[in-house]
C-alpha cells in the first residue's frame, strides 16, 4: 500500500506487524488510547536488600528466558560498555530470541553482532544503529524485523504497549542501595538519563547499574528508587572520554561556516525570531557555528532564547552562561560542558523523553519549538528527509528526535552540504524516508537555499532578504550537473527493517542490501 | 596509443580513483567503487570512452574508485594510459608535446 509520503509498503509487512501506513504527521491528533501498565513485585518488607552481586544473578533474579524483551539506553554513546557486558552474560547463559529495545545503538556495540548471528537477539529496536550491526540488519543477519524509531516514538511505543519491557538495565552514574539514579557526580557521568525514564516506568523489572554506589539518598534522582528492582554495582559503566568526545570545537570549514551564516540570516528574517523565542540545534560543524552566530546578533539586538531544547553541546552552555538563554532543557549531553552544566547550573533543567518528544502525551516540548536546525543525509524535492539509511542501501544512522522536532517546530531548518563526495544530498528520491516533507520547511546548502513551496508565508517574509534563493529541482539539476545523477539502489526483496513514524505508523520499509550487479 | 607496460595513476583519497592499466587481450575492466550502487555504469561509461577517445584497445584497466567525479576519473585513466605507453619527462623534454585538448581533454 502506498502511504502518503509516496513509499510501498508491503502488505505482508503491515499484517505481520499490525501497524497502519503514514497518513501524514498530524493524523493522529485527537486520538485516544489507554495506556499501558508494568507488572509490579512489591516491596514492602523493608528487610529485602536490592543490591545483587552480580549481572549473572540478577537476570536469574529478574527471571530472564527465551523471547524476552530487555531494554537499554544510550547516554553513555559511544562510551557505552552495559549493552555489551548484559548481553555476555545473557548469550553465556544460552538464551535466545531477545528483542533488544534501546534508545540507540552504536559502534560500542559491534561486539552483539554474533549474538544476531546465532539467534541469541532476534529483534532489534532502536532509533537507529550504525557499524556492523547497521550492516548485520541490512545484510539479512537479523531473523525478526528491525524497527527504527524516533526518541519520542520510542516513548509512544512504550507507553501505548507497542513494546512491552521485560527487563530494562540501565546504567547509572550514580546510584544508592534502593535504585535512586543520577546521571552526574560518579567516574562515568553521561548528565541526564532522559531517555530511561520510560523503561524504568513501564518495565516489568528494573535493574540498575553503577559503577558508582553513593549514600542513601541519592537526591534529586533522575530515576526513583520507587521503580526499581535491584541494583549492581560493576567496575565501569562506560569509558568517559568517549561519552563525551570534548568540548565541540568551532569548526574552520569554510563551507559549514557559510551555511552556518545563510542559517543565522535566515533565522533573524523570519517573524519567530524574538525576545523569548524557543531553539533546538545539533551538533555538526554547521548547527554549532550558527548557534555561535546567532549568539553574536542575539546580544546586538537585545534578544534573549527562553528556551533552549534538545540534545545540548557546548555552545548552547555557553550562550546560557552568558545570559543570552532563559532555560536549558536537555534530554542528552554531548559533551563535558553539557554535563557540567546541567550539573551546576540551575537554568539547566533535565527532562524524560516523553516530555521532549512524545507525539501521544498531552503535549510535548518540541510542539512548543520556534526554530529546529537538522542535518540530513538526503532530502528528496518533496523535502522529505533520510536520516538513517546510506545512500547505498546501508544502515546507517538514527532518527533521533529528527522527525519530532521537525514535526514540532514552527520553522524547521535543514543544513545539508550539496554534495558528500560523488553522493548527492538533495536528490530526486530518497533512499529511505525518516521525516516527512511536510514538517520540513527550508533546505540550506552550500550552493543555495530552498524554502517548502508549503510555507509561502516565509517565502514572503524572505522576499527582500539577501540570500540565495533557489527552488529545490534547482539544487537536484546543480548536485546533479556536477555528480551526474545517480541510479537508485537495487534492494533485495526481503524487508528488514521498519522505519516507524513517530505516531506509530510505517512510513517506510528497508529492504535487504544486494551486491552490485552489472546489468549484461 | 599502445600499452605497453604496467602504470598507475591517482590515490585512494576520497573523492579520487586509482586507476592500473597494463597489456590485456581487447579490453578488460574491473571495477571497484565506493558509490557503485549510485554510480557503477556511470564509472564504466566513463572509463571506456576515455579508452576509446586514446584509442588504447588492449588494456586491462583495474579501477579503484573513492567517488572520484567523472572528470577526474577521466584524468586519471588518461594518464595511466599515456604512462603505460612510454610517454615519460624524457620524451615530453625532448620536444614532443602532449596532445592537451586532443585525445587529452
Amino acid at each position: 500500500m502506498i502511504n502518503s509520503v509516496g513509499r510501498d509498503i508491503p502488505e505482508e509487512v503491515l499484517k505481520a506487524t499490525g501497524m497502519k501506513p503514514f497518513a501524514g504527521a498530524y493524523a493522529r491528533h485527537n486520538e485516544e488510547y489507554t495506556k499501558a501498565a508494568p507488572t509490579v513485585r512489591a516491596v514492602i518488607d523493608p528487610k529485602e536488600s536490592k543490591m545483587v552481586e552480580s549481572i549473572a544473578e540478577v537476570l536469574k533474579k529478574c527471571g530472564i528466558k527465551d523471547g524476552m524483551t530487555i531494554s537499554f539506553h544510550h547516554h553513555f554513546r559511544e562510551g557505552d560498555y552495559v549493552v555489551n557486558m548484559v548481553m555476555e552474560e545473557i548469550h553465556k547463559m544460552g538464551i535466545k530470541d531477545l528483542t533488544i529495545c534501546a534508545s540507540s545503538l552504536g559502534k560500542a556495540h559491534n561486539p552483539i553482532v554474533p549474538m544476531i548471528e546465532d539467534g541469541t537477539i532476534t529483534g532489534i529496536q532502536s532509533s537507529g544503529v550504525r557499524g556492523k550491526i547497521g550492516e548485520a540488519i541490512s545484510t539479512g543477519k537479523l531473523q525478526g524485523l528491525a524497527i527504527m524509531r524516533s526518541h519520542g516514538g520510542r516513548v509512544r511505543a512504550i507507553e501505548s504497549g507497542d513494546v512491552h519491557i521485560d527487563i530494562a538495565f540501565i546504567g547509572a552514574p550514580t546510584c544508592d542501595c534502593y535504585g535512586n539514579m543520577r546521571a552526574v557526580g560518579g567516574k562515568s557521568d553521561c548528565g541526564v538519563l532522559s531517555y530511561a525514564y520510560a523503561d524504568a516506568q513501564y518495565a516489568d523489572k528494573v535493574v540498575a547499574i553503577t559503577d558508582t554506589l553513593v549514600p542513601y539518598p541519592n537526591l534529586p534522582a533522575s530515576i526513583s528508587q520507587v521503580n526499581v528492582d535491584y541494583v549492581v554495582v560493576v567496575d565501569e559503566i562506560g569509558n568517559p572520554a568517549k561519552i563525551a568526545t570534548g568540548a565541540a570545537k568551532p569548526t574552520t570549514d569554510v563551507r559549514k561556516i557559510m551555511m552556518a551564516d545563510y542559517c543565522t540570516q535566515f533565522v533573524i528574517n523570519t517573524p519567530y525570531f524574538k525576545d523569548g523565542f524557543s531553539y533546538q540545534t545539533g551538533v555538526g560543524g554547521a548547527s554549532i557555528a550558527s548557534t555561535i552566530s546567532l549568539g553574536k546578533i542575539m546580544k546586538e539586538r537585545g534578544i534573549k532564547m527562553g528556551l533552549g531544547l534538545g540534545g545540548i553541546a557546548g555552545p548552547m552552555c555557553n550562550l546560557l552562561k552568558e545570559g543570552l538563554i532563559e532555560k536549558l532543557v536537555d534530554t542528552q549531553d554531548f559533551d563535558m560542558t553539557a554535563i557540567e552544566s546541567v550539573r551546576d547550573n540551575p537554568n539547566h533543567f533535565e527532562i524524560t523523553a516523553s516530555e521532549y518528544a512524545n507525539p501521544m502525551n498531552k503535549g510535548a516540548y518540541v510542539n512548543q519549538l520556534d526554530f529546529v536546525i537538522l542535518a540530513s543525509l538526503e532530502v528528496d524535492v518533496n523535502f522529505n528527509c533520510n536520516v538513517v539509511v546510506g545512500s547505498d542501501g546501508m544502515i546507517t544512522g538514527a532518527q533521533g528526535g529528527h522527525p519530532d522536532t521537525a514535526a514540532g517546530a514552527k520553522c524547521t531548518i535543514v543544513i545539508a552540504p550539496l554534495l558528500q563526495g560523488r553522493i548527492p544530498a538533495i536528490c530526486d528520491e530518497c533512499t529511505a524516508i525518516t521525516t516527512p516533507g511536510e514538517t520540513v520547511d527550508v533546505v540550506i546548502t552550500d550552493y543555495g537555499i530552498a524554502i517548502n513551496p508549503r510555507r509561502q508565508d516565509l517565502i514572503e517574509c524572505m522576499k527582500d532578504v539577501k540570500l540565495p534563493f533557489c527552488t529545490i529541482e534547482e539544487l537536484r539539476d546543480k548536485a546533479y550537473a556536477i555528480v551526474g545523477k545517480p541510479e537508485p539502489v537495487k534492494f533485495g526483496d526481503r524487508v528488514v527493517g521498519v522505519i516507524e513514524s513517530r505516531d506509530g505508523t510505517i512510513i517506510d520499509v528497508v529492504r535487504e542490501i544486494k551486491d552490485y550487479e552489472w546489468d549484461d | 596509443m599502445e600499452v605497453k607496460g604496467t602504470a598507475m595513476a591517482g590515490t585512494l583519497e576520497s573523492s579520487d580513483a586509482q586507476v592500473t592499466v597494463e597489456p590485456g587481450t581487447g579490453i578488460e575492466l574491473s571495477i571497484e567503487s565506493s558509490v557503485i550502487n549510485q554510480y557503477g555504469k556511470a564509472i564504466r561509461k566513463t572509463v571506456l570512452e576515455t579508452l576509446e577517445r586514446l584509442d588504447a584497445k588492449n588494456v586491462k584497466a583495474t579501477i579503484v574508485d573513492k567517488g572520484a567525479l567523472d572528470c577526474t576519473l577521466k584524468a586519471r585513466v588518461e594518464c595511466a594510459v599515456y604512462r603505460a605507453s612510454g610517454y615519460s619527462e624524457d620524451v615530453i623534454c625532448a620536444g614532443e608535446k602532449l596532445p592537451w585538448g586532443g585525445v587529452i581533454q
